[in-house]
């Protein structure tokens, strides 16, 4: 994966900024920030991220790590996930939170919102396979729940479940009775997101 | 009659109680120092015995015993305090009765008419006004519950995240509010638009500073009826319960102005007043929260006196409010932090019943007041002595308030934007600046003014009561249609399902690791922090060992879902008739204490306990209310409810309302359950019809169907047929092929078990379907016993129409085979050698060896 050649200067800047919506400050701030996680190397590797001292207590810390790893959230269509990335792309990752400009049509805002929400979905489907199964959301509410010790195993996965039959329900209404639900596919992950979700990503 | 009362007349009662309403204009002596004491139930029977020595200690000595007096002034201050009390609340009845009134003119509106007609038929009577509101009523018996419900029913999180926001509005925009009405109503003043009138520019301040505020009561009043959406409201209700602070600084400041005279206020007093200001604002929030952290503690500690627990909380919560008051720091501002800082260790520290006593009581006392507040704000306008009419002061007053308030907020908001990151929008302004109501605060602090230093006092009073009447009344009134006309978002009708919950949890700590990898240190970064401390400090401290575990966000709502699923449930069973041997003592079941022995996994404790009925007839009413559902702590209870959960259940979003506590009572649920109970039969019966029956259906049937018919035997099955009878009968058959087939063999093997099959309540059958082998015997056993005492009616059983398994099978078998394989396997290992354990007698229904094969 491309990492930067050389200390960007400006030029390298606009580059960049045409491509993730950074101002050129905001993008300054993040490369420095960058500099300071790697160390001065030209990629971050997983075990900077796990360096980070506030992230330690972040019950989906490995969840959110993983997703700076992930191909799938560089924009490049591209699958499966890298060891080492670049300010490149971590800026990109980065610019999936950026909030929304205010000047921008209806339309515009959808799609950033779906973009936005497909970097969840796909935070949450490891595997890749489009559908986010029981056992992948388990995992999810899992390790939500991971800080507070005295919430056992199993109250982790009901609610795992429950959450799971929510959103067939909404998303499939009846089903027969040797249907079967797959887990939860993108669209249905929008459709039970429309409402209230507190989509206010933002960085700065 | 009246007027022979009103001159001994001082209302006080305590807070409990709810409050004094009348008050005397007339003060006499005796009154004063009654003023001064505390604590309001003693204070009652105090003037009750001084009213009452003129009874009948002082006067002719008696000759022969009287069989009865009448001993008016014995009674007559707590009499008529609870007279006015009843009058008050009657007129509400009266107006709520009126739905289609109350739909166009909001009920505060309403109660101050009442207050306009009984005002006039006092008057009438007595030629002069006997009872107004006076400042010591409501300033100590009054308002304190008003707020204390407001701080307690505050919305933390929401109100946290836009504190910014709140605190500009009600410290910057009140300060300009007061001083753009004080020097325009000076410089209209001294350009002669208001005759000849004895205000200085320092009256004219002090009249700005104790009008600037918007009035909580007044507020919460209006804006509950009109849902606008969570960030409009919080930001109204806040600044509404902030701007108290300022109000009340810069009331006395200008007061002390006022007395001091123009001449000798100087650079050091201004700078006083400033420091004052930051001291009684944050010495107040300071005390609440002191006392707040004081209740939580006391809480932790009153698991034996859990009747009177509830009690703690008014009366520390009164206590916060007076000492403030008695430091003269903000009293409402302390009252507020302290509900607001307690409410979440409170919650979890008390008892369930206990909670939902405390919040009852508040809503009882706030409602209460509220209505007292109104009502009396009415009757205090038909006097005729405070009644001074200036035309230029008065019309110039209500100009300058409403122009100025829009342009406060406007420009307040203007420079917030640039800060928010969610903007506050245009219209959102509009209400903002528009529901800029006064109310009984503003009165409140005219009638204390000194007629002595302030000549125009009267005029000030009528003009802060023409004020309220004008913002309440017509800006009230109006309030709903604008609201409409503008098209102002609405607050969401929908509610959050759970996995939205999950979700936004999702969200929260996304945004916090992203914050920390770009290494910012935002909003989400501070709310974090301030988490991790809450959670490791306070929570420790202030938290009972117990109640700890369960305060997981996410598990209380997935909790919360449960247990109503499981109440709606219980209470739907209990009409049909189903369940009547709850109610009855002595078969009364103690799912607490089953499931706790349960624990300990010895056969014969369990035994030997069930042979001791519990006797339910205590005056502890916490002990049989709802035991089994409400043993939050107990995992097998939370496993028992979990099976009840055939949806996600919509959570009610906190939404503060005085008037109506929500307890979700959803009437479609229930209608829900029985829909889903009838498509799911024909479903089943059609695919068996068909010979389609899918080989995974039955076999997850084998084990629930047996645990069915268990304890009812062949009475439910026959009664899912009767009950289907009506519109497709002939599907019965078929029903019952394919959802028994598998589970024919099983039957027999837990015959023993059936012999107090009758009284068992069969609606709780699904819950236990996996847990089932470890959740019954004891229970079973306890039935037994009490078998001859309770027997469900025939009709009963067979009018059950949606029987557990029915529940049971609509969940997750109808959505995913896979999925409720999987749930089941979730159980069922650790529940199967449980079972192994404990039930050797009845042979354990036959380990399913095609499970893992479903499960794939």
């Amino acid at each position: 994966m491309g990492a930067l050649q050389s200390l960007p200067g400006q030029p390298q800047y606009a580059d960049l900024a045409e491509k993730t919506g950074f101002s050129y400050d905001q993008i300054g701030v993040l490369h420095k920030r960058f500099n300071q996680l790697s160390h001065n190397e030209e990629t971050l590797r997983r075990d900077h991220f796990n360096d980070i001292p506030d992230l330690a207590c972040n019950p989906i810390r490995s969840q959110i790590i993983e997703a700076f790893f992930d191909r799938r959230n560089f924009r490049q269509n591209g699958e499966g996930t890298v060891d080492e990335i670049g300010f490149e792309q971590f800026l990109v990752v980065m610019s999936h939170f950026k909030p929304p400009s205010l000047h921008i049509t209806d339309d515009q805002r959808e799609k950033i919102r779906k973009e936005k929400l497909r970097f969840i979905f796909n935070m949450h489907d490891t595997d890749n396979d489009g559908t986010i199964t029981l056992e992948e959301y388990r995992h999810v509410v899992e390790e939500l729940l991971s800080l507070s010790e005295t919430l056992e195993k199993n109250t982790a996965k009901s609610i795992a479940d429950a959450a799971m039959l929510e959103v067939a329900s909404i998303s499939m209404g009846h089903m027969e009775p040797d249907e079967f639900y797959e887990g939860i596919t993108f669209e249905h992950f929008l459709k039970v997101s429309t409402q209230k979700t507190t989509l206010k990503y933002y960085i700065e | 009659m009246l007027l022979m009362v009103s001159s001994s007349d001082t209302g006080h009662e305590p807070l409990e109680e709810d409050t004094s309403s009348s008050k005397s204009v007339t003060s006499s002596g005796t009154d004063s120092d009654h003023d001064t004491s505390g604590d309001g139930g003693q204070h009652g029977t105090d003037s009750g015995h001084d009213s009452g020595d003129g009874g009948h200690g002082g006067g002719v000595p008696i000759t022969t015993l009287p069989i009865v007096s009448w001993k008016w002034h014995h009674v007559s201050t707590p009499y008529l305090v609870a007279l006015w009390i009843l009058v008050s609340w009657l007129c509400k009845l009266i107006i709520e009765a009126n739905h289609h009134v109350t739909n166009v003119i909001p009920e505060s509106a309403l109660l101050i008419c009442f207050g306009f007609i009984l005002g006039g038929m006092i008057w009438g009577a007595d030629k002069v006004q006997t009872f107004t509101l006076t400042p010591t009523v409501f300033f100590f018996y009054l308002l304190p519950q008003v707020i204390l419900d407001a701080g307690y029913s505050m919305p933390n999180k929401l109100f946290f995240s836009n504190m910014g926001a709140i605190l500009v509005y009600a410290v910057i925009g009140t300060c300009w509010n007061a001083a753009s009405l004080g020097l325009s109503l000076w410089g209209c003043h001294m350009g002669g638009a208001m005759g000849d009138l004895e205000i200085g520019l320092l009256q004219y301040l002090l009249f700005g500073s104790l009008i600037a505020a918007v009035d909580p009561v007044a507020v919460i009043a209006v804006f509950e009826q009109v849902h606008v959406n969570e960030v409009l409201f919080i930001m109204v209700f806040g600044e509404s319960l902030l701007n108290d602070g300022v109000t009340v600084v810069l009331f006395n400041v200008f007061d002390a102005f006022v007395s001091l005279g123009g001449a000798k206020i100087n650079a050091v007093e201004i700078i006083k007043g400033i420091i004052s200001f930051f001291v009684v604002a944050f010495g107040g929030s300071l005390l609440g929260f002191v006392f707040g952290l004081l209740i939580s503690l006391l809480t932790r500690c009153t698991k034996n006196i859990q009747i009177i627990e509830p009690g703690f909380v008014f009366v520390l919560g009164y206590l916060a409010y007076l000492t403030a008051e008695m430091l003269s720091l903000s009293a409402i501002l302390s009252i507020v932090f302290c509900g607001m800082c307690c409410q979440k260790y409170i919650n979890s520290n008390m008892d369930e019943s206990s909670v939902t006593t405390v919040r009852y009581v508040m809503k009882v006392l706030a409602n209460g007041s509220e209505t007292i507040i109104f009502v009396f704000l009415g009757i205090s306008a038909i006097d005729k002595t405070i009644w001074v009419w200036n035309t230029g002061f008065i019309l110039l007053t209500l100009f300058f308030i409403f122009v100025y308030r829009f342009i406060g907020v406007f420009f307040l908001t203007w420079i917030l934007n640039k800060f928010r990151l969610v903007p506050v929008e245009f219209i959102d302004q509009v209400i903002m600046s528009y529901g800029g109501l006064r109310g009984a605060v503003a009165y409140g602090l005219a009638t204390m003014l000194d007629g002595n230093k302030i000549k125009e006092k009267n005029l000030m009073v009528c003009t802060t009561l023409i004020v309220v009447y004008f913002t309440v009344i017509l800006q009230g009134i109006t309030m709903k249609p604008l609201v409409t006309w503008l098209k102002v978002k609405r607050a969401a009708v929908s509610e959050l399902t759970l996995i939205e919950k999950v979700q936004n949890k999702v969200f929260d700590h996304m945004l916090v690791a992203i914050e920390d990898i770009s290494g910012q240190i935002g909003h989400n970064y501070m709310r974090d922090k301030w988490n991790h401390f809450e959670e490791k400090w306070m929570s420790k401290i202030l938290l009972k060992p117990s109640a700890r575990k369960n305060r997981d966000y996410v598990f209380k709502v997935f909790h919360k879902l449960n247990l109503k699923d499981a109440m709606s449930y219980v209470a739907e069973g209990e009409r049909r008739g189903s369940l009547e041997f709850i109610r009855n003592e002595t078969a009364f079941v103690d799912f607490k204490k089953k499931f706790g022995d349960e624990f300990t996994e010895v056969m014969p404790d369990i035994m030997a306990d069930t042979g001791d009925p519990v006797p339910s007839v205590s005056l502890e009413m916490h002990e049989q209310n709802m035991n089994g559902v409400r043993e939050t702590e107990d995992v097998n209870s939370h496993h028992l409810l979990q099976q009840h959960l055939y949806k996600g259940r919509k959570q009610h979003r906190h939404r503060y309302s005085r008037s109506h506590f929500d307890v979700n009572k959803d009437e479609n649920e229930v209608q829900e359950i029985f829909q889903r109970t009838m498509r799911s039969r024909l479903e089943s019966f059609k695919s068996a019809k068909m010979g389609v029956a899918p080989p995974k259906h039955i076999t997850k049937h084998t084990k629930k169907d047996q645990l069915q018919k268990m304890p009812n035997g062949k009475s439910l099955d026959k009664s899912r047929s009767y009950h289907s009878g009506d519109e497709d009968f002939e599907f019965s058959e078929g029903d019952s092929a394919s959802g028994f087939e598998a589970s024919g063999g099983s039957f027999p093997m837990r015959v023993s078990y059936r012999a107090g099959a009758g009284i068992e309540n069969p609606a709780f059958m699904p819950d236990l379907d996996p847990l089932a082998q470890v959740q019954i015997p004891p229970w079973l056993a306890e039935a037994e016993l009490d078998s001859s005492t309770v027997a469900p009616s025939q009709r009963a059983q067979l009018s059950l129409p949606w029987t557990p398994s029915n529940l049971r099978r609509l969940a997750p078998l109808r959505i995913s085979t896979r999925s409720t394989d999987s749930f089941m396997l979730a159980d069922a290992p650790g529940a199967q050698q449980r079972d192994n354990e404990r039930l050797p007698p009845p042979p354990p229904p036959p380990p399913p060896p095609h499970r893992d094969d479903d499960h794939m």
